[in-house]
């Protein structure tokens, strides 16, 4: 039941490089079906997080447990054998540089399925790629013939290639444009509705926190200080916190979230069948 | 054992309409085997039934999807998480096509790529070509502002390509010597001419063996080290950004280390030459009964003082061929990783081959003119 409540738990978690310790205590708990932000200054140790969440990186202490297997207890990689049920975004992409998009979306399946005929992985293939918003040409491009934008949507093609019930995104919209950062937003809410995803989610963009997640678990202090909705963050006075989202940028970011939900409001009030169909 | 998608054909009722009915798991994880079925499945059907579906994601989707597009037929019974997994796929319509990159027939492959390489192999000769002149004007504007010249930078690389090979090269040439002195000596002893083998070791390790064998070490150390280095800056977009900066990626990066392999070969050769000679002497005093330091002596008395020079005029010109080709071929790199690989190999394939060419011409050149 509890595994079934929280794919992620994470308890006391030691991190240490060096002399420098990364994280010390910090627990962490992600509910099933959620999209939680993850925010913290820089160097406060967010992907060393997510590493360790993954298996990447071998904590000093402490225990994570992810779909109900311990990740901490794995001797080597091929102990963990809950790979076929996650996908990572890494921060740039990280696609297979001698592979097109497509082959790139076939690696896992190729991997974990050897049964599935080539004409299936294929078309699996080319869906993937089109539910991540590329256009169908992109899938016999190379990583280096893509823009920045095209190269995130790809290497989230490939992370959703098995169907798993857990994404992790490393910055997904770190140097995207505005227009690209908002509907990179859109699809993963679009994606994590329709496949009923849990996703953990590291971002800076305080506009993709407002929109798209449900909690936001704020690391300072080398452990995690606060998990909530935003106005409950709000209603804490941790200073780091009430800097971050009340400082310039975090200002805009409500504003603009204010400007949104009146504006929704009002066509919902001026037309309310038109806006009834724009859900549907 | 997993639990696999099962399928079965109810035959037509009186509407005459077949129904082809899912059951179990449809998931990436258990529709393989069913795929390779469905896909011979002969039999038309009107209606897909997916109400005994247990569970279903978007490759269960797809493949209930795609059967009904190709055989028409309404699919009934979806759940209403499977009915949005469906809507999702309808939206992202596709057939396995264009997945690989583009590729031609073998017959047209083949010929085509002999082509390229024969046209590649002309087209580099000329870029070879700029890029020395490349290289010649920027030495030419050092020269005039020689503030610029990266003493740093040289000095860190005649370190890296000299200071750091003499253990290899030194091991190298001690073996080379011995096997010379002790092969030499086998043949001479047929003749009572062991004594020559002292001529033999000398005049071999300087005039030939020192600066070639130290030409193709060098090229295996530090060529391939320039183009894997050089490459990986260009596909990180250093050196673009050096550009930005006004740096400019001939003065900081391609000038010292031809420089420096230039200064460091004729040091190198010499010091291989040498140690070549105390290689044979060691072997000789112990198998052949010449006293070491006699071999020694006796060196000075066979060896014209011209082999000394032949050796050391070749080194700077090998240096600068396994440079040049180190760094051309890094400067070449684009696109992927692969690439890095395939330009380091080139660029040691090419420096051995033209060292070992130039060399052919040099010893019939430095022969003719009385250096023999």
């Amino acid at each position: 039941m509890e595994q079934e409540q929280f794919p992620i738990r994470v308890r006391g978690l030691r991190n240490v490089f060096g002399d420098h310790v990364i994280h010390e205590g910090l627990d962490l708990d992600v509910r099933k079906g959620e999209i939680l932000g993850v925010v913290g200054g820089s160097g406060t140790g967010k992907s060393v997080l997510m590493r360790t969440i993954i298996g990447l990186q071998i904590p000093d202490a402490g225990e994570v447990d992810v779909l109900g297997d311990t990740i901490t207890d794995a001797q080597d990689d091929a102990d963990i054998d809950i790979r076929s049920r996650w996908g990572v975004l890494f921060q740039g992409g990280a696609l297979f540089s001698t592979l097109t998009v497509a082959e790139n979306v076939e690696v896992p399946l190729r991997e974990f399925y050897p049964e599935i005929t080539d004409e299936l992985r294929h078309e699996i293939a080319r869906y993937k790629v089109l539910l991540s918003g590329l256009p169908a040409e992109a899938t016999s491009k190379y990583p280096a013939e893509l823009s920045g934008g095209m190269r995130k949507r790809a290497g989230l093609a490939r992370a959703l290639a098995l169907d798993p019930e857990l994404l992790f995104l490393d910055e997904p919209t770190a140097g995207l444009d505005p227009i690209g950062a908002a509907a990179f937003d859109q699809l993963i809410l679009k994606l994590q509705q329709t496949l009923g995803l849990t996703v953990f989610l590291i971002t800076h963009d305080l506009d993709t926190l407002y929109e798209i997640c449900d909690r936001v678990a704020v690391i300072a202090d080398r452990k995690v200080i606060a998990v909530g909705s935003i106005p409950e963050l709000l209603a804490l006075d941790h200073p780091w916190i009430q800097e971050y989202f009340n400082g310039p940028r975090g200002r805009a970011a409500q504003d603009a979230q204010v400007r949104h939900d009146a504006k929704e409001a009002k066509i919902s009030h001026d037309a309310p069948s038109r806006a009834g169909q724009g859900e549907a | 054992m997993r639990e696999l998608t099962d399928f079965k054909l109810v035959p037509a009722d009186q509407q005459g309409a077949a129904t082809l009915a899912f059951s179990g798991p449809m998931t990436v994880s258990s529709l393989g085997q069913a795929d390779t079925r469905l896909r011979s499945l002969g039999e038309s059907f009107a209606t897909i039934d997916i109400s005994a579906v247990t569970r279903i994601d978007t490759v269960g989707a797809w493949t209930v999807w795609r059967l009904s597009r190709d055989h028409d037929a309404k699919i009934t019974g979806c759940s209403d998480e499977a009915q949005k997994l469906v809507d999702a796929i309808s939206k992202a319509d596709s057939n396995a096509e264009n997945v690989r990159a583009h590729r031609m027939p073998l017959l047209t492959r083949v010929p085509a790529h002999v082509g390229e390489v024969i046209i590649g192999l002309g087209r580099g000769m000329l870029q070879v070509v700029g890029f020395l002149g490349q290289i010649m004007l920027s030495a030419g504007s050092l020269i005039r502002h020689p503030g610029r010249m990266r003493m740093k930078a040289l000095v860190h690389q005649m370190e890296l390509v000299g200071v750091n090979s003499l253990a290899i090269i030194g091991l190298m040439s001690f073996l080379v010597g011995i096997v010379i002195a002790q092969q030499g000596a086998v043949q001479l002893r047929q003749f009572g001419a062991e004594i020559y083998t002292v001529n033999l070791v000398g005049r071999l390790t300087l005039r030939e063996l020192g600066v070639l064998m130290t030409a193709i070490m060098v090229a295996g150390r530090s060529g391939s080290a320039f183009a894997a280095q050089i490459g990986t800056m260009k596909l990180t977009e250093e050196v673009d950004a050096m550009r930005t900066i006004g740096v400019s990626p001939m003065e900081a990066l391609v000038l010292p280390r031809i420089l420096a392999t230039m200064i460091m070969m004729p040091l190198l050769g010499f010091y291989s030459a040498v140690v070549g000679i105390v290689g044979g002497a060691f072997l000789s005093s112990i198998t052949l009964g010449i006293p070491f330091f006699t071999f020694l002596t006796r060196i000075q008395e066979v060896v014209p003082l011209h082999d000394v020079w032949v050796g050391i005029v070749k080194a700077p010109m090998f240096g600068l061929i396994v440079a040049l080709a180190g760094c051309y071929q890094g400067m070449q790199v684009k696109n992927n990783a692969e690439e890095v690989g395939a330009r380091t190999t080139a660029a040691v394939v090419m420096a051995i081959f033209t060292v070992i060419v130039l060399d052919a011409f040099f010893a019939v050149f430095f022969t003719n003119i009385g250096w023999g």
